[in-house]
């Protein structure tokens, strides 16, 4: 993963709320078991004029310059609501999304922008349609992760993200590599709970092996 | 393990969760060890396949199960051949990553095959107190059973997979208590699509939702899972149910739950499930099940949610969650007006299905309101069971028949239409009344019109040819 510590782009104002992972990645644009291909797809029932088209729909805002190079996303409430679909996430860092401004995230899309290099950057409603309104105008935006602030024209917001989910974003991180060095602490705690709740351990197809 | 948990008086989530916790993390995590991982080819295959590339291996594989739901047809007489263009790859994909891990897997043709939260908790893997993840959002359907069960991404999967663990914050705990009693001919669908309208589609963001009160205590497991079910789409963490009698009852002799002495050892421990009185949460709130009438969705969110018969909300009766914007864009991709008759709207198809109204007593309640009536001309009405059990079981009752000669297609279980996957949808503008869980845009297909509704105002709705209240049927003639 790319790590993320300080990103000045062009951040595309896209304020609706309930923002959710059917519009951002169709269904029918997940067309492989893969983590990859699904740029194109991104929101493909707003950014093109038919469906299964890829003729830009000039009216949304990802195909109009200068946010055709956008690389951030200001957006409404619940971002990434609805499916789980980690494609969603896949596909905006494919497209080259960085960070998604909003004043709140569906928490399993927040998590899955975590592990993709994605920051996921809450701001209060009024600042978040603040800075809409100043991209309007003046497109770029700098979010600085070390500092964990959003500057856009002369203004500056401060958010707040975890310890962890920030230090993974600016290492570019890998959580399983890190857990993996914890292996014997699992296993002697799950030593220890298999006396404790013999039931919840399964072995072979007959059910709990105590 | 290293300190120990804090003293009563504790929250039932907050007893799973220090069950579960191995070790605190530098970041203000918590590294939490994870009992049970279920997979669909949908997001599991492509989980399974990453972990390969990655040269790592399932940790326990005796504690996953995968199951085909979401890409598979749901034809009589299906194969691997799928409507989706390129769904077969999925399927195949899925099958060997299952095979090459060692896990077991619920296959087209086998009898425990169906939607993942269907047939989890027939086969007994979902059991009280255990941590369950897969990477579906409606995972918290499965805390019906007082587990902690939540959906997660693809990656987290991957971690879970390979660590049997994953590093989360501890969520906030929401205690939701509904009591009273539900009126006659509302159900936990109604329930849920009330809370959902009431608290908007963020207002349980991050947390564990408990359910309690005397109305959820007399729901069914079923029920139970219906009201968990729709969690998600208030953006809670998880939903959580107190396990009582219902559920030990529903549990024993399933294949999965212990048996023996091994289900005495599991009883002492899940009847201390519950949450201690004077347990803190972080938010409360309190429903009176009288106050809850049939739910009908209106937009493209389910917080758009109205009693069936209200008028379209105007703008200025909905509160702050929606902007203008928002709100015009919903009824006009519904083709409403503000102040407009739901209940006079034609509709095209009706859907019973899914992982929140599939199963058997969904099945019989539908039935009972279609026995002996017909399907309104030019309405196509389709039912899907949840599992391959539920279709079974639904068929040794006579329901089949009874959804047939109503007018309905029966079908194989799976996930079907409730979502469109580039297979089997409904068409564009066409206007569907659904047992299913999301009425986004496009959600049932290209520009498909979707109102979520329970069982019975999906039957109710077929057979008028219109949204209908099942409560006022016109009788038989």
């Amino acid at each position: 993963m790319t790590p993320l510590v300080r990103l000045t782009a062009i951040a595309a104002p896209l304020m609706r709320e309930n923002i959710d992972t059917d519009a951002i990645i169709p269904s029918r644009e997940m067309k492989t078991v893969s983590k990859t291909g699904l740029a194109d797809g991104l929101f493909a029932g707003w950014r093109y004029s038919e469906i299964d088209s890829r003729t830009p729909d000039p009216v949304f805002i990802l195909n109009q310059p200068p946010y055709d190079r956008a690389n951030v996303l200001i957006s409404g409430a619940n971002f990434g609501c609805g499916s789980s679909r980690e494609h969603a996430v896949w596909a905006l860092a494919e497209y080259g999304f960085r960070a998604v401004v909003a004043p709140s995230f569906s928490p399993i899309f927040e998590g899955n922008c975590i592990r993709n290099g994605v920051a996921p950057i809450i701001l209060p409603l009024p600042a978040v349609e603040r800075i809409a309104a100043i991209v309007a105008t003046r497109p770029h935006i700098t979010i600085d992760l070390e500092t964990q602030t959003v500057r856009a024209g002369d203004e500056e917001w401060r958010f707040s993200l975890g310890n962890e989910p920030r230090q993974m974003l600016m290492q570019g991180l890998d959580a399983i590599e890190l857990t993996l060095q914890r292996r014997p602490e699992i296993a002697t705690f799950r030593a220890m709970d298999s006396e404790r709740r013999p039931w919840a351990y399964l072995s072979g197809q007959h059910g709990p092996s105590a | 393990m290293s300190d120990s948990a804090p003293p009563p008086p504790r929250t039932l989530a907050e007893k799973i969760w220090w069950d579960h916790r191995i070790a605190e993390m530098d970041g203000g995590t918590t590294l939490v060890l994870i009992d049970r991982i279920l997979l669909h080819e949908r997001t599991g295959g492509v989980a399974l396949k990453s972990l390969s590339a990655a040269n790592r291996s399932v940790m326990v594989p005796d504690q996953v199960f995968a199951t085909m739901d979401h890409i598979v047809d749901t034809f009589p007489g299906r194969t691997d051949k799928t409507l989706m263009p390129t769904g077969t790859a999925f399927l195949i994909a899925t099958r060997e990553a299952a095979h090459e891990h060692g896990i077991t897997l619920f296959d087209l043709g086998d009898p425990r095959q169906g939607i993942v939260h269907v047939t989890s908790p027939e086969q007994g893997i979902v059991l009280p107190g255990v941590t369950l993840v897969c990477p579906d959002s409606h995972t918290c359907t499965q805390g019906a059973f007082g587990a902690l069960a939540w959906g997660i991404g693809s990656t987290e999967a991957e971690h879970a997979l390979a660590t049997m663990t994953l590093r989360i914050a501890r969520p906030l705990d929401m205690r939701i208590t509904i009591d009273g009693v539900l009126p006659s001919g509302v159900t936990a669908k109604d329930l849920a699509l009330h809370i959902v309208g009431r608290l908007g589609s963020g207002g349980a963001k991050g947390h564990i939702v408990e359910f309690a009160g005397s109305a959820v205590r007399a729901l069914d497991m079923e029920a139970r899972m219906t009201l968990c079910n729709l969690a998600t789409e208030l953006a809670a963490f998880g939903a959580v149910v107190a396990p009582d009698q219902i559920t030990f009852a529903y549990l024993q002799g399933r294949t999965y739950a212990p048996s023996g002495a091994g289900w005495d050892v599991a009883l002492g421990y899940w009847q201390t499930l519950n949450s201690d009185p004077g347990a803190a949460f972080a938010a409360e709130h309190h429903i009176d099940a009288a106050d809850v009438a049939p739910m009908v969705t209106w937009g493209t969110s389910p917080q758009h949610a109205a009693p069936i018969g209200a008028p379209v909300p105007r703008f200025d009766e909905l509160g702050v969650r929606d902007s203008q914007d928002s709100y015009d864009r919903a009824l006009d991709y519904m083709a409403l007006a503000p102040g407009g008759d739901l209940t006079a709207l034609p509709i095209d198809a009706a859907f019973i299905g899914s992982c929140t109204n599939s199963r058997l007593s969904d099945l019989r309640r539908a039935a009972a309101i279609l026995r002996g009536r017909k399907v309104a001309p030019g309405v196509r009405a389709i039912c899907v069971p949840g599992s391959t059990e539920v279709k079974r079981q639904a068929e040794a009752e006579g329901l089949d028949i009874v959804f047939r000669e109503a007018g309905f297609e029966w079908r194989e279980a799976g996930c079907s239409m409730c979502f469109f996957a580039g297979g089997e949808s409904f068409g564009a503008q066409e206007r569907v009344i659904s047992s299913t869980n999301r009425n986004f845009e496009s959600r049932q297909g290209p520009g498909t019109r979707t109102h979520l509704a329970s069982p019975e105002t999906v039957a109710a709705s077929a057979i008028a040819g219109h949204i209908a209240d099942p409560r006022r049927l016109e009788p038989i003639q």
